[in-house]
């Protein structure tokens, strides 16, 4: 029996294209894909060092958009974007699916990899919507408008798009503070930031740069909230399931 | 940015403390008002932000957060006053009702708007009034809001305009051109309930201004055929609401008169309020009365299945059956009552008939759809696919010869189906059941 082929990668989505052009490329059977950070304990297997080159994660993708309406490229992307464990080998399962089909039309949901990417895209699609509503800006001097986030996928790629055209006229910043980056936009276009010391974008340092009336402004929200519920109608269950408790702590009306 | 430093100066200049407590006073009772109108879409219309400015609407809608009632939180929802002439007994501010008033300004209802919109707190306005002096003179601060924040702040996110009854064709006009979607709330589904319960009001004033919006809708339309750039009327179309279990009426009343309101007037959404009892009144059910949330969620359901899935009213209700079923969902109760088209063939059925299974969604019809383009499917893809079988497995049939060979007679089945499923409204017949015992 052959060892099994453990195929490590840098952890971006360019990465991982390459790790399926190596698939094929060197004719692999049944690899495993997985990032540079995952710890490996598997005895008996080759690992191999996958270098992200640009132009065979292009030819890739490529050759999958041939194959593939806009939507399922972007769910295949979404699915990535999980980030869950062992997603990588679903991914790659799909895409051998997708290549060998010749026609563009008809999706096959009676098979699992696809019926399973289906799925968890629209798990990081509902995180991604998430987002776009429960972000809270708060202003801070120099007219800037801030928010941390901790969802539960690596979402900020997909949301850019959204704020960008939003909020146009204002400078912004969203931090996802598990994944310790974030996307900011200075009026022009946005880009990938990080913290040297991830202390500067804690809430209590944000705190301490609101602009005027920035609290005002919370406190008429609350109060707002608070006024439009309707006590005869509670309902708790619903409440928490709309509105799961994870996300409270970056609600300013749920502080 | 110049936008934002305006308002920012605005309240900078006056007293900023006095006059921020006195915002927050008047938005907690301005809400408090508001917040019986049920809609709260943000969805529908499309406007794109143009020369960098403020929000934009993508057509799709987001709830930015949920009141501990469940409800979404998708508008900023208030009344411009909550003064009123007239004396509506199922409205809490009705001109006898004692309670506090309050009127906004134009300017304070703008700022706030932005303010909010800029923190991602909300997808837009619902503004609503109550009526003082008149309909046009009402309805003419509503459309100044609206314009001020479309002309002078730039701003593009959503606007939802109550249309006030009684208002003149030329300010209907001018409405639809600055707000996504306008609205009159008809309250009450039938006539004869109208007249009892708000005698100032006519019924043509609540009908004229939804044949305006409809009519310009179907103008400008036309019109942009020919030149594109047109603008938009009302792009998020008309809504209206009907308040349930306030004057008696049968459910077939109200999905009628729905049904009425969404052919003639070509309404996006029909909203279904269950009365909430704020007033004591003999005409009204008294205070202390249950909310009939159960059957608000019934109507909804098959509001749904007339607008997506494919049934007309008369099919669900009719002469003979007056009321939906309160234990089980309008689609189950149907198919209960037309056992004889059952059980289909999910391999080989049309997607109308497909809809009409029990248990299968919408979403799960497409990917039969497309799934059985490649093989037949039987009951594990059926599972995969995220059928609840517990219900469809007595509809259909599938590539497996196990199946439900057994007629069962539709009491029977209702049965089986009740004892094997939990429904969150269960408290609710509990209680019923321990009436009796």
């Amino acid at each position: 029996m052959n060892p099994q082929t453990i195929l490590v990668y840098d952890g971006t989505f360019d990465g991982f294209l390459c790790c399926v052009f190596t698939v094929y490329d060197q004719k692999i059977t049944d690899p495993i894909i997985r990032k540079r950070s995952q710890t490996n304990n598997q005895l008996f297997t080759i690992t191999e060092d996958i270098i992200t080159k640009k132009q065979q994660a292009i030819r890739v993708w490529n050759g999958f958009k041939k194959k593939t309406t806009s939507n399922e490229q972007r769910g295949f992307f979404k699915a990535f974007l999980s980030e869950i464990k062992g997603v990588e080998n679903t991914l790659l399962n799909y895409m051998k699916s997708i290549f060998i089909k010749t026609s563009r039309n008809a999706i096959d949901f009676s098979n699992k990899d696809i019926l399973k990417i289906s799925q968890v895209a629209r798990m990081v699609e509902r995180e991604k919507h998430r987002m776009e509503a429960f972000v809270r800006f708060q202003l801070i001097k120099d007219s800037l408008y801030v928010s941390t986030v901790a969802p539960d996928f690596n979402v900020l790629p997909l949301i850019i798009h959204h704020f960008k055209d939003r909020y146009a006229d204002q400078k912004w910043l969203i931090f996802d503070t598990t994944r310790k980056y974030g996307i900011y936009y200075d009026l022009n276009s946005v880009e990938i930031v990080t913290f040297d010391n991830v202390s500067e974008i804690d809430p209590k340092t944000i705190k301490g740069h609101y602009c005027n009336q920035e609290i005002d402004f919370q406190k008429l929200w609350t109060t707002y909230y608070n006024n439009v519920n309707i006590k005869a109608r509670k309902n708790t269950k619903l409440h928490v399931q709309h509105l799961p408790k994870r996300y409270w702590k970056y609600l300013t009306e749920k502080m | 940015m110049k936008s934002l430093e305006r308002s920012k100066i605005k309240f900078n200049a006056q007293q900023p403390n006095m006059l921020f407590d006195r915002i927050r006073e008047k938005l907690s009772i301005l809400a408090d008002a508001a917040k019986y109108d049920v809609s709260c879409a943000s969805s529908g219309g499309k406007r794109a932000n143009t020369n960098k400015g403020l929000g934009n609407n993508t057509g799709m809608g987001i709830c930015h957060s949920y009141t501990e009632d469940g409800r979404c939180v998708s508008l900023l929802k208030i009344l411009l006053t909550n003064h009123c002439i007239y004396d509506c007994a199922y409205c809490v501010t009705r001109k006898s009702n004692d309670i506090k008033r309050a009127a906004f300004k134009i300017q304070e209802v703008v700022d706030l708007t932005i303010n909010f919109y800029r923190r991602n707190y909300i997808e837009g306005l619902f503004l609503s009034s109550g009526i003082f002096k008149n309909a046009d003179y009402t309805m003419e601060r509503l459309i100044n809001v609206a314009k001020k924040l479309r002309l002078e702040e730039n701003f593009n996110g959503y606007i939802h305009l109550k249309s006030i009854p009684g208002t003149s064709d030329e300010l209907m006009r001018e409405a639809g051109l600055y707000a996504d979607r306008l609205s009159v709330n008809i309250e009450i589904p039938t006539v004869s309930g109208l007249k009892l319960l708000a005698p100032d009001k006519k019924h043509e004033d609540f009908i004229k201004p939804m044949e305006k919006v409809k009519n310009e809708i179907i103008q400008y339309n036309t019109e942009r055929k020919i030149i594109k750039s047109t603008p938009r009327y009302a792009p998020a179309g008309q809504s209206t609401q009907m308040i349930i279990g306030a004057t008696g009426e049968s459910d077939r009343d109200i999905m009628y008169s729905a049904t009425y309101y969404y052919k003639k007037f070509n309404m996006r959404r029909v909203y279904y309020s269950g009365y909430v009892p704020v007033l004591t009144d003999n005409r009204l059910p008294s205070l202390g009365t249950e909310v009939p949330m159960l059957r608000e969620n019934r109507l909804y359901q098959t509001d749904w299945l007339l607008r997506f899935y494919g049934f007309s009213v008369n099919e669900i209700l009719n002469d003979t059956h007056k009321n939906l079923d309160l234990d089980i969902d309008p689609k189950l109760s149907w198919a209960l009552r037309n056992l004889n088209l059952f059980p289909i063939d999910i391999n080989t059925a049309n997607k109308l008939m497909l809809a009409r299974v029990p248990g299968i969604g919408m979403q799960s019809v497409y990917k039969i759809l497309e799934a059985r383009k490649f093989r037949n499917l039987d009951w594990s893809h059926l599972k995969a696919i995220g059928i609840a079988l517990n219900r469809a497995q007595y509809f259909i049939t599938c590539n497996s010869k196990d199946f439900h060979k057994k007629e069962l007679s539709a009491s029977s089945l209702k049965n089986i189906l009740l004892k094997n499923s939990n429904s969150k409204y269960t408290k609710h017949f509990n209680q019923q059941l321990s009436l009796f015992s």
